[in-house]
């Protein structure tokens, strides 16, 4: 079973998003109980794949024998496996949390829904674990098309938001493929192993150069790099809820992650065309941080605001794959898991505001707190931890990237993330004013003290990743030092 | 010098060229069917790129014959195996698209850009 474990992480989902359908009909509690199952089950083999890849060192899984380069594998080194944990964790939060949203629908849309939700989670798994750059393609596309289908269900105006991701997105896995195409060309192999063998004696040449400006506007498309973003706002604003939260926190990482390995571990960050790509990827980075940041301040719906945020938020990591000594890779790799809980928490927060008030505007939802207290604690967790004040997580990843940026002596970066963060202050906070401090002029009913304020399903996820917040920022060098620092190329300190 | 940049290369402008073609339809065109047809034909264009990638002078298709081992007497069968997988990717994602442009026909009336952005904002 053990050397089974890396592999149900990507094929249990797979074969429950088949599944699904099927028990939709049969019941609703059914499904809604199977797919929790199958995303914890595959949570649960990521948790026990990472502590055994921390003990043992890298995993390797060769799918029908046959040994690569000839074959496909799946590789689990312990970057690969703490991403895995997350992505999974923040998945199956999302899921419990959709209960709200198929209350009253029929059998097929349910079953569907569950059935797409499961392969999202399939396809950004497997982008994880797998150690073939044409697999990953093949996830990519999985990931994003079941992402597309998933938007269009939240309304009449997602639907066109959810057809512009899809030209858009398309084209970006398009831009990566011509990427493999030619490093295919060169090196004639797949493999990422291999690959990283074959390819140091032609890193001069135009193909490789091609491929990594082809693969740079692909992945920085998926990732929503600054000029690249368009797609962006209307798809995290109209979509529902649960996936918002996915997209936002998961869905815009991973690509940052395929960005990592092939710039770090398969080419090598100091020869050949990758040190002016990461100098091309900060600079935009950085110009991204400060567009995301002011945008948002200048937004009026809530969900809007915080789809600016998370564009200016994938800028952090950009900067920090950048800034590329020892702090600026740890900074970024924290900075991953920190956003991906902080942004799906405070999505997960704007739908419930959504779910119970109506309203979706900053200026309308005044004195929310009373009416949903632990919800905006919640809130008031996260809205700290995006601004970057201790304890809270935020604040480390942020003290790692300047300490990297000062180590490595890029000024600018400094200021763009000391200027970030007090842009960010300025929305939340005026969020906070709204929620917390604003007299309002309509009747306020103070609600019943026995009934919970939200469905316990809803509740629950959001004190989770509220809870996670802080225990990560608290606990955040005990992470650092022992999953993040052996993700980074060339080992820890 | 022209000989061989026609003879050796010429496939690979025209690729190029393909390429260029869809994603100008994708950017210039406001009709939303004809950015889906803007879509497929990129894809058909770096599809087609994989393909000349593998071919190989005097080979000839990769089943084998009996008594022919050498490698050089056959093409190169991968690309040939990864672009069947990029075919099917290009075949869902038109279908999705269609799927998502009958939608907004029957929500909006109209499959124009700006027509589709006017009555959406309205």
């Amino acid at each position: 079973m053990r050397e089974q474990l890396l592999v149900l992480i990507v094929v249990v989902p797979l074969m429950a998003s088949l599944i699904a359908p099927l028990l939709a009909y049969l019941s609703k509690r059914l499904v809604r109980g199977f797919a929790v199952l199958a995303i914890l089950v595959a949570h649960l083999s990521a948790v026990l794949s990472l502590k055994e890849v921390l003990s043992q060192g890298t995993l390797y899984y060769h799918f029908g024998g046959w040994a690569p380069p000839w074959g496909i594998e799946y590789v689990l080194d312990p970057l690969s496996a703490g991403l895995a944990v997350l992505i999974s964790f923040i998945s199956l939060m999302a899921l419990i949390y959709s209960k709200t949203e198929l209350e009253e629908v029929t059998w097929i849309r349910r079953g569907v829904f569950y059935a797409l939700f499961l392969l999202s989670t399939t396809g950004l798994l497997g982008m994880i674990v797998t150690g073939d750059v044409f697999n990953l393609y093949v996830f990519l596309e999985i990931s994003s098309l079941s992402t597309y289908a998933l938007i269009a269900s939240g309304g009449t105006k997602a639907i066109f938001a959810a057809f512009r991701y899809l030209v858009i997105g398309t084209i970006g896995g398009t831009f990566y493929l011509l990427g493999v195409g030619y490093l295919y060309a060169v090196t004639g192999t797949l493999n990422m192993a291999d690959l990283a063998v074959r390819i140091q004696p032609v890193l001069d040449s135009p193909p490789v150069i091609t491929a990594v400006a082809l693969m740079i506007v692909g992945l920085g498309i998926k990732m929503a790099l600054f000029p690249l973003h368009g797609w962006l706002p209307d798809a995290h604003t109209y979509a529902p809820t649960p996936i918002s939260a996915i997209i936002s926190g998961i869905m815009i990482k991973v690509p940052a992650y395929v960005m990592f390995r092939i710039f770090y571990f398969i080419m090598g960050s100091g020869e050949g065309p990758v040190p002016s790509a990461l100098t091309v990827i900060g600079c935009i980075g950085a110009a991204g941080i400060i567009y995301g940041s002011i945008m948002a301040i200048a937004q009026k719906e809530f969900k809007r605001i915080l789809a600016y945020s998370s564009m200016a938020q994938i800028g952090y990591i950009a900067v920090g794959f950048a800034i590329g000594n020892i702090y600026g890779i740890i900074g970024a790799l924290f900075h991953i898991l920190n956003h991906a809980v902080m942004k799906s928490c405070l999505f997960l927060i704007a739908g419930a505001v959504k779910w119970k008030t109506g309203e979706y505007t900053i200026d309308k939802i005044i004195l929310v707190s009373k009416k949903l207290p632990i919800t905006m604690g919640a809130f008031l967790v996260a809205a700290f931890s995006m601004v970057g004040l201790p304890p809270t997580a935020g604040f480390f990843s942020k003290w790692y990237l300047v300490l990297g940026a000062f180590e490595a002596g890029k000024w600018p970066f400094i200021v763009v993330i000391v200027l970030s963060s007090l842009l960010n202050a300025v929305y939340f906070f005026r969020i906070i004013e709204n929620v917390y401090l604003r007299k309002g002029t309509g009747t306020e009913d103070t609600p019943a003290i026995r009934k919970l304020e939200l469905p316990i399903t809803m509740l629950v996820p959001i004190l989770l990743l509220g809870a996670g917040i802080l225990l990560i920022g608290v606990f955040n060098e005990q992470i650092i030092a022992q999953v993040i620092q052996y993700a980074v190329p060339g080992g820890g300190f | 010098m022209i000989y061989e940049l026609l003879s050796k290369y010429f496939i690979y402008w025209l690729i190029f060229t393909l390429f260029l073609l869809g994603i100008y339809g994708m950017l210039e065109k406001r009709n939303l069917m004809k950015k889906i047809m803007g879509m497929n034909i990129m894809q058909v264009s770096v599809i087609a790129f994989f393909l000349v990638l593998g071919q190989k002078a005097g080979g000839t298709l990769p089943i084998l014959i009996t008594g022919v081992t050498d490698v050089d007497k056959y093409v190169n069968p991968l690309p040939h195996a990864l672009m069947l997988t990029a075919i099917v990717v290009s075949l869902s994602t038109t279908g999705v698209a269609l799927a998502l442009l009958m939608r907004i026909k029957g929500i909006y009336g109209a499959i124009e850009e700006d027509e589709v952005i006017r009555r959406m904002n309205k």
